[in-house]
């Protein structure tokens, strides 16, 4: 659009960036391929009130490599560690829209502003896909949100941390963005067929928010020597935020073994870490900046490259709330969300009103008169 | 104030149709208070992107399904029937165009 141009320097393809796409469709075509024909299909389902049988039968699905669905028996660890996983996923998406609408209002110009505002709208949509997921286990949404304004449920540390400066939703954006799709790339995947599909969508999205976020870094490495300070500055306070984004060392982690049974998960904390860095490196050659390690370097014995592990410690402090921001993105949420009471309480008195004027028609011409809301638009709008 | 106000709102599932062509496909769910506002919230959530031409809402609760569990039983009339697809029948040599 001519009037959102800018003066930017166009920023090149991020290094890896192809492969990481490429990954995502190749999820979605693998399910949507996968042969209906009675000889790849599990075997015969038991009697319903067989718990061996059921188990059986859900393992062998797993085994298969095919999608466990909403209705679809599951042995209740599963449905607890999906639950588990899916809430404090959805809820980092929604808490994680307020580092960067710190800055919606400030962005230096137009295209930047109306980009910015498109990434943070994302992020709810992700939030809303995951609790949409969540509600196929016969959860309520609500009690996420519930859970998450009185502190009972976590969401990702790097969302505690502040944005400084316009840097900051660059860094913020190319690295922690990164991370998620590093991150999620592999559940699009995932055994649990809505949380799979709805992660398909996530990634596709985040890879614009990956991408803006390097375009972003890049119109600031080619500016004034301001900017490029400010820029690694950004960079400088980022870089273990985002390394932490893989959660607790392997070694550490309760969660990793049956997660990876199941194949809700597909490798551990460790192996995307580390594939994170390995991304990270030429990436951030290109844009010219250093990433804050000074034993950082390629090791030719691994094939990747050696770095320093985040300070886990801190970690799981940030985790608990204790991050520079924590208690206010939890005291913002439970703001913004009472704020909106009267939106929601003015469009259900709406339908109500609507409703019972629609039974007082039906009751008066005895016939059923549809609303007209334009369901199908395409004929007239193609 | 608690969030369950919110909850309150019935779920609708959204199809949407992605070009002319192409049959609506499920794209997944939201809460609404109304077909008027599940419309609008399945377009902001699902096409941001030109993903759709077409939408449809559904109220979650107006969908029939088979069970999971009779799953074999239910849908054992088509197992056996190997003639319904064209490969059952073997061509002689040299036929083609059949
Ligand atoms: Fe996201
Ligand atoms: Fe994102």
């Amino acid at each position: 659009m001519a009037q959102l141009a800018d003066n930017d320097i166009p920023a090149p393809e991020p290094p890896g960036h192809d492969a990481l796409v490429q990954e995502i469709e190749a999820a979605q075509r693998g399910a949507a391929q996968r042969p209906g024909r009675p000889e790849a299909a599990p075997p015969a389902p038991p009697a319903p009130h067989d718990e061996e049988e059921l188990q059986a039968r859900f393992d062998a699905v797993i085994a298969a490599d095919q999608k466990i669905e909403p209705r679809d028996w599951m042995p209740d660890a599963y449905r607890a560690t999906l639950l588990r996983q899916l809430a404090q996923h959805a809820n980092s998406e929604i808490v994680g829209m307020q580092p960067e609408a710190n800055w919606i209002s400030r962005a230096p110009t137009l295209k930047r502003k109306a980009i910015l505002l498109a990434k943070v709208q994302d992020e709810a949509g992700h939030g809303l896909y995951l609790y949409a997921a969540a509600e196929t286990l016969g959860v309520d949404r609500s009690q996420f949100l519930d859970d998450l304004d009185a502190g009972r449920q976590k969401y990702l540390s790097f969302i505690n941390y502040p944005t400084l400066t316009w840097a900051d939703t660059g860094a913020l954006a190319w690295l922690t963005d990164g991370a998620a799709i590093v991150n999620q790339v592999p559940l699009c995947r995932s055994s649990y067929g809505p949380y799979a599909r709805a992660m398909v969508r996530v990634c596709k999205e985040e890879s614009f928010h990956h991408r803006q976020g390097f375009d972003a870094l890049w119109a600031l490495t080619h500016g004034t020597d301001a900017q490029r300070a400010m820029a690694q500055d950004a960079i400088d306070r980022w870089w273990y935020p985002a390394l932490a984004m893989f959660g607790p060392p392997t070694r550490d982690s309760v969660h990793t073994e049956a997660s990876m049974r199941w194949r809700i998960k597909r490798f551990t904390n460790d192996e995307l870490r580390q594939r994170f860095v390995d991304i990270c490196v030429p990436q951030a050659e290109a844009l010219g900046v250093r990433l804050p390690d000074p034993d950082l370097r390629w090791n030719e014995e691994r094939g990747h490259y050696d770095f320093t592990e985040p300070d886990y410690d801190e970690l799981r402090r940030v985790i608990k709330g204790d991050g520079p921001a924590g208690r206010q993105r939890v005291a913002h949420r439970r703001r913004a969300h009472q704020a909106g009471a009267w939106v929601r309480e003015a469009s259900a008195a709406h339908a109500a009103k609507r409703r019972a004027r629609a039974a007082a028609d039906t009751a008066e011409t005895g016939a059923d008169i549809g609303v007209d809301i334009g369901v199908d638009t395409e004929e007239s709008a193609a | 104030m608690s969030t369950a106000d919110a909850a309150q709102w019935p779920l609708w599932e959204v199809f949407v149709r992605a070009r002319r062509g192409l049959a609506h496909v499920h794209a997944g769910s939201l809460h609404a208070p109304d077909e008027v506002m599940a419309l609008r919230n399945a377009r902001d959530l699902y096409t941001r992107r030109g993903e759709g031409i077409s939408l449809w809402v559904v109220p979650a609760t107006q969908i029939t399904a088979s069970s999971p569990d009779e799953r074999d039983p239910f849908f054992d009339p088509a197992a056996d029937k190997t003639y319904r697809h064209p490969t059952f029948f073997a061509l002689p040599e040299g036929v083609e165009h059949l």
